[in-house]
Protein backbone atom coordinates (compact mmCIF):
# COMPACT_ATOMS: atom_id res chain seq x y z
CA UNK A 1 0.00 0.00 0.00
CA UNK A 2 1.46 3.22 -0.99
CA UNK A 3 0.30 6.68 0.10
CA UNK A 4 -1.25 7.40 -2.91
CA UNK A 5 -3.76 4.33 -2.89
CA UNK A 6 -4.37 5.21 0.36
CA UNK A 7 -5.52 8.38 -0.38
CA UNK A 8 -7.42 6.91 -3.72
CA UNK A 9 -8.56 4.69 -1.20
CA UNK A 10 -10.43 7.01 1.32
CA UNK A 11 -11.74 9.81 -1.14
CA UNK A 12 -13.17 6.93 -3.19
CA UNK A 13 -14.77 5.67 0.21
CA UNK A 14 -15.98 9.66 0.85
CA UNK A 15 -17.39 9.82 -3.00
CA UNK A 16 -19.11 6.99 -2.53
CA UNK A 17 -20.85 7.32 0.66
CA UNK A 18 -21.42 10.51 -0.31
CA UNK A 19 -23.06 9.96 -3.27
CA UNK A 20 -25.24 7.38 -1.56
CA UNK A 21 -26.22 10.03 0.66
CA UNK A 22 -27.47 12.16 -2.21
CA UNK A 23 -29.62 9.55 -3.27
CA UNK A 24 -31.14 8.33 0.03
CA UNK A 25 -31.12 11.89 1.90
CA UNK A 26 -35.32 13.11 2.78
CA UNK A 27 -34.13 16.89 2.71
CA UNK A 28 -33.38 17.81 -0.41
CA UNK A 29 -31.25 20.50 0.55
CA UNK A 30 -28.94 18.46 2.25
CA UNK A 31 -29.14 15.95 -0.93
CA UNK A 32 -27.57 18.73 -2.56
CA UNK A 33 -24.84 19.91 -0.16
CA UNK A 34 -23.72 15.88 -0.13
CA UNK A 35 -23.13 16.49 -4.19
CA UNK A 36 -20.78 19.15 -3.30
CA UNK A 37 -18.88 16.91 -1.22
CA UNK A 38 -19.55 14.11 -3.44
CA UNK A 39 -18.29 16.33 -6.39
CA UNK A 40 -15.34 17.32 -4.31
CA UNK A 41 -14.44 13.64 -4.05
CA UNK A 42 -14.12 13.40 -7.43
CA UNK A 43 -11.99 16.60 -7.96
CA UNK A 44 -9.71 14.69 -5.43
CA UNK A 45 -9.34 11.90 -7.94
CA UNK A 46 -8.82 14.19 -10.55
CA UNK A 47 -5.53 15.47 -9.20
CA UNK A 48 -4.79 11.61 -8.68
CA UNK A 49 -5.21 11.43 -12.29
CA UNK A 50 -2.50 13.99 -13.07
CA UNK A 51 -5.69 16.36 -14.33
CA UNK A 52 -5.58 19.37 -11.99
CA UNK A 53 -7.23 21.61 -14.70
CA UNK A 54 -10.51 19.38 -14.63
CA UNK A 55 -9.95 19.53 -10.56
CA UNK A 56 -9.56 23.10 -11.11
CA UNK A 57 -13.06 23.26 -13.65
CA UNK A 58 -14.54 20.91 -11.21
CA UNK A 59 -14.70 22.99 -8.06
CA UNK A 60 -15.58 25.72 -10.27
CA UNK A 61 -18.06 24.51 -12.67
CA UNK A 62 -19.69 21.90 -10.99
CA UNK A 63 -19.20 23.33 -7.13
CA UNK A 64 -19.46 26.91 -7.86
CA UNK A 65 -21.75 27.02 -10.38
CA UNK A 66 -24.27 23.24 -10.93
CA UNK A 67 -24.63 22.99 -7.08
CA UNK A 68 -25.51 26.26 -6.35
CA UNK A 69 -28.04 26.11 -8.85
CA UNK A 70 -29.52 22.79 -7.35
CA UNK A 71 -29.61 24.73 -3.81
CA UNK A 72 -31.98 27.76 -5.79
CA UNK A 73 -34.12 24.87 -7.39
CA UNK A 74 -34.48 23.17 -4.47
CA UNK A 75 -35.38 26.79 -2.63
CA UNK A 76 -37.70 27.75 -5.48
CA UNK A 77 -39.92 24.86 -5.69
CA UNK A 78 -39.74 23.76 -1.54
CA UNK A 79 -43.03 21.99 -0.94
CA UNK A 80 -44.12 19.55 1.99
CA UNK A 81 -42.36 16.31 0.50
CA UNK A 82 -40.35 16.21 3.59
CA UNK A 83 -41.55 14.43 6.91
CA UNK A 84 -44.53 11.78 6.22
CA UNK A 85 -44.25 10.96 2.32
CA UNK A 86 -41.73 8.65 1.05
CA UNK A 87 -39.06 10.01 -0.70
CA UNK A 88 -38.71 6.89 -3.02
CA UNK A 89 -41.41 5.47 -5.25
CA UNK A 90 -42.70 2.36 -4.20
CA UNK A 91 -40.78 -0.01 -6.85
CA UNK A 92 -37.79 1.32 -5.07
CA UNK A 93 -36.46 -2.28 -4.57
CA UNK A 94 -36.94 -2.71 -8.80
CA UNK A 95 -34.50 0.92 -9.07
CA UNK A 96 -31.94 -0.85 -6.64
CA UNK A 97 -32.06 -4.47 -8.55
CA UNK A 98 -31.25 -2.42 -11.69
CA UNK A 99 -28.42 -0.74 -10.38
CA UNK A 100 -26.96 -3.10 -8.86
CA UNK A 101 -27.02 -5.34 -12.18
CA UNK A 102 -25.29 -2.78 -13.90
CA UNK A 103 -22.12 -2.14 -11.38
CA UNK A 104 -22.17 -5.74 -11.50
CA UNK A 105 -22.43 -6.14 -15.54
CA UNK A 106 -19.94 -2.82 -15.85
CA UNK A 107 -17.63 -4.71 -13.70
CA UNK A 108 -17.92 -7.80 -15.16
CA UNK A 109 -17.56 -6.89 -18.71
CA UNK A 110 -14.70 -4.75 -17.70
CA UNK A 111 -12.65 -7.81 -16.15
CA UNK A 112 -12.43 -9.55 -19.61
CA UNK A 113 -10.55 -6.67 -20.58
CA UNK A 114 -6.95 -6.96 -21.34
CA UNK A 115 -5.71 -3.79 -20.06
CA UNK A 116 -7.84 -3.83 -17.02
CA UNK A 117 -5.40 -3.32 -14.20
CA UNK A 118 -2.36 -1.89 -16.08
CA UNK A 119 -0.65 0.39 -14.45
CA UNK A 120 -0.07 4.24 -16.11
CA UNK A 121 2.99 5.00 -17.41
CA UNK A 122 5.15 7.75 -16.28
CA UNK A 123 4.02 11.57 -17.26
CA UNK A 124 6.57 12.07 -20.06
CA UNK A 125 9.39 14.95 -18.56
CA UNK A 126 8.42 18.44 -19.48
CA UNK A 127 4.95 17.80 -20.48
CA UNK A 128 2.76 20.05 -19.64
CA UNK A 129 -1.04 18.41 -19.49
CA UNK A 130 -2.70 22.31 -19.26
CA UNK A 131 -0.78 23.95 -22.10
CA UNK A 132 -1.15 20.58 -24.29
CA UNK A 133 -5.08 20.78 -23.33
CA UNK A 134 -5.23 24.70 -24.48
CA UNK A 135 -3.45 24.15 -27.92
CA UNK A 136 -5.60 20.81 -28.76
CA UNK A 137 -8.99 23.04 -27.64
CA UNK A 138 -7.93 26.02 -29.88
CA UNK A 139 -6.21 24.00 -33.04
CA UNK A 140 -8.03 23.45 -36.68
CA UNK A 141 -5.92 20.24 -36.43
CA UNK A 142 -8.06 18.97 -32.97
CA UNK A 143 -10.42 19.97 -31.28
CA UNK A 144 -11.75 23.70 -31.46
CA UNK A 145 -14.63 22.49 -33.76
CA UNK A 146 -16.60 20.75 -30.62
CA UNK A 147 -15.36 23.21 -28.73
CA UNK A 148 -17.29 26.38 -30.70
CA UNK A 149 -20.28 23.91 -30.92
CA UNK A 150 -19.96 23.60 -27.14
CA UNK A 151 -20.15 27.30 -26.89
CA UNK A 152 -23.11 27.55 -28.70
CA UNK A 153 -25.05 24.80 -27.16
CA UNK A 154 -24.65 26.76 -23.88
CA UNK A 155 -25.66 29.84 -25.53
CA UNK A 156 -28.89 28.20 -26.84
CA UNK A 157 -29.09 26.41 -23.04
CA UNK A 158 -28.93 30.15 -21.79
CA UNK A 159 -31.34 31.17 -23.67
CA UNK A 160 -33.51 28.70 -23.72
CA UNK A 161 -33.45 28.64 -19.64
CA UNK A 162 -34.64 31.89 -19.48
CA UNK A 163 -37.47 31.73 -21.79
CA UNK A 164 -38.34 28.29 -20.32
CA UNK A 165 -38.46 30.16 -16.37
CA UNK A 166 -39.86 33.14 -17.55
CA UNK A 167 -42.75 34.60 -15.57
CA UNK A 168 -45.31 35.88 -18.22
CA UNK A 169 -47.43 37.26 -15.72
CA UNK B 1 0.79 3.25 -8.63
CA UNK B 2 -2.98 2.77 -8.85
CA UNK B 3 -4.29 0.08 -11.45
CA UNK B 4 -6.84 1.01 -13.77
CA UNK B 5 -9.50 -1.14 -12.68
CA UNK B 6 -9.34 0.93 -8.92
CA UNK B 7 -10.92 4.13 -11.11
CA UNK B 8 -13.11 1.78 -13.22
CA UNK B 9 -15.02 0.22 -10.51
CA UNK B 10 -15.32 3.37 -8.87
CA UNK B 11 -17.13 4.86 -11.46
CA UNK B 12 -18.83 1.91 -12.01
CA UNK B 13 -20.29 2.29 -8.68
CA UNK B 14 -20.89 5.51 -8.76
CA UNK B 15 -22.88 5.47 -11.82
CA UNK B 16 -25.10 2.45 -10.11
CA UNK B 17 -25.52 4.78 -7.31
CA UNK B 18 -26.44 8.01 -9.91
CA UNK B 19 -28.90 5.39 -11.58
CA UNK B 20 -30.46 4.01 -8.66
CA UNK B 21 -31.63 7.71 -7.54
CA UNK B 22 -32.96 8.60 -11.03
CA UNK B 23 -34.93 5.39 -10.95
CA UNK B 24 -35.86 5.67 -7.76
CA UNK B 25 -36.48 9.55 -6.65
CA UNK B 26 -39.77 11.29 -6.43
CA UNK B 27 -38.66 14.46 -6.33
CA UNK B 28 -37.89 15.57 -10.33
CA UNK B 29 -35.08 18.04 -8.73
CA UNK B 30 -33.15 14.50 -7.31
CA UNK B 31 -33.95 13.02 -10.03
CA UNK B 32 -31.32 15.74 -11.87
CA UNK B 33 -28.93 14.63 -9.26
CA UNK B 34 -28.71 11.52 -9.68
CA UNK B 35 -28.31 12.49 -13.51
CA UNK B 36 -25.35 14.79 -12.55
CA UNK B 37 -24.06 11.81 -10.17
CA UNK B 38 -23.77 9.77 -13.81
CA UNK B 39 -21.91 12.30 -15.40
CA UNK B 40 -19.27 12.67 -13.33
CA UNK B 41 -18.91 8.76 -13.09
CA UNK B 42 -18.87 9.14 -17.24
CA UNK B 43 -15.70 11.94 -16.12
CA UNK B 44 -13.67 9.88 -14.52
CA UNK B 45 -13.79 7.12 -16.57
CA UNK B 46 -12.66 9.58 -19.17
CA UNK B 47 -9.66 11.21 -17.41
CA UNK B 48 -8.38 7.33 -15.95
CA UNK B 49 -8.57 6.54 -19.97
CA UNK B 50 -6.68 9.40 -20.79
CA UNK B 51 -3.96 8.84 -17.98
CA UNK B 52 -3.50 5.37 -18.49
CA UNK B 53 -3.50 5.59 -22.39
CA UNK B 54 -1.71 8.20 -25.08
CA UNK B 55 -1.17 11.12 -22.51
CA UNK B 56 -0.35 13.21 -25.80
CA UNK B 57 -3.58 13.35 -27.35
CA UNK B 58 -5.35 14.73 -24.83
CA UNK B 59 -8.48 13.38 -26.38
CA UNK B 60 -9.72 12.20 -22.88
CA UNK B 61 -9.93 15.34 -21.46
CA UNK B 62 -11.13 17.47 -23.91
CA UNK B 63 -14.15 14.88 -24.04
CA UNK B 64 -14.35 15.45 -20.29
CA UNK B 65 -14.58 19.38 -20.96
CA UNK B 66 -17.62 18.68 -23.41
CA UNK B 67 -19.33 16.55 -20.94
CA UNK B 68 -19.09 19.33 -18.38
CA UNK B 69 -20.42 22.04 -20.93
CA UNK B 70 -23.62 19.87 -21.92
CA UNK B 71 -24.21 18.82 -18.04
CA UNK B 72 -24.31 22.35 -17.28
CA UNK B 73 -26.42 22.87 -20.06
CA UNK B 74 -28.35 20.08 -19.06
CA UNK B 75 -28.75 21.27 -15.75
CA UNK B 76 -30.06 24.78 -16.63
CA UNK B 77 -32.47 23.90 -18.83
CA UNK B 78 -33.85 21.10 -16.40
CA UNK B 79 -33.85 22.89 -13.51
CA UNK B 80 -36.00 25.95 -15.49
CA UNK B 81 -38.28 23.11 -16.83
CA UNK B 82 -38.61 21.98 -12.99
CA UNK B 83 -39.27 25.54 -11.71
CA UNK B 84 -41.79 26.35 -14.56
CA UNK B 85 -43.84 23.25 -13.92
CA UNK B 86 -43.94 24.04 -10.16
CA UNK B 87 -45.40 27.36 -11.24
CA UNK B 88 -48.13 26.04 -13.41
CA UNK B 89 -48.81 22.71 -11.11
CA UNK B 90 -47.72 23.62 -8.29
CA UNK B 91 -45.65 20.36 -7.41
CA UNK B 92 -42.36 18.70 -8.73
CA UNK B 93 -43.42 14.98 -7.70
CA UNK B 94 -42.28 13.16 -11.08
CA UNK B 95 -45.71 11.22 -10.64
CA UNK B 96 -48.21 13.45 -10.70
CA UNK B 97 -46.43 15.09 -14.23
CA UNK B 98 -48.70 12.80 -15.93
CA UNK B 99 -50.86 15.52 -18.00
CA UNK B 100 -49.71 13.59 -21.62
CA UNK B 101 -50.77 10.41 -20.17
CA UNK B 102 -53.83 8.74 -21.74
Amino acid sequence: MTGTQIIFLIFALFTLGSALMVVTTRNLIHAALWLVATLFGVAVIYTLLNAGFMAVVQVVVYIGAIAILFIFAVMLTRKDLRDNVSQMNKNWWAGAIVAVLTFAGLVFTLQGWSGFSKTAAAVPSGFDAISQLGDKLTSPAAYVLPFEVASVLLLAALVGAVYVAFNKK
Amino acid sequence: MIPLSWYLILAAALFGIGLFGVLVRRNAVAILLGVELMLNAVNINLVSFWRYGDVSTMAGQVFAIIVFAVAAAEVSVGLALVISVYRRRNTVVADELDLLKW
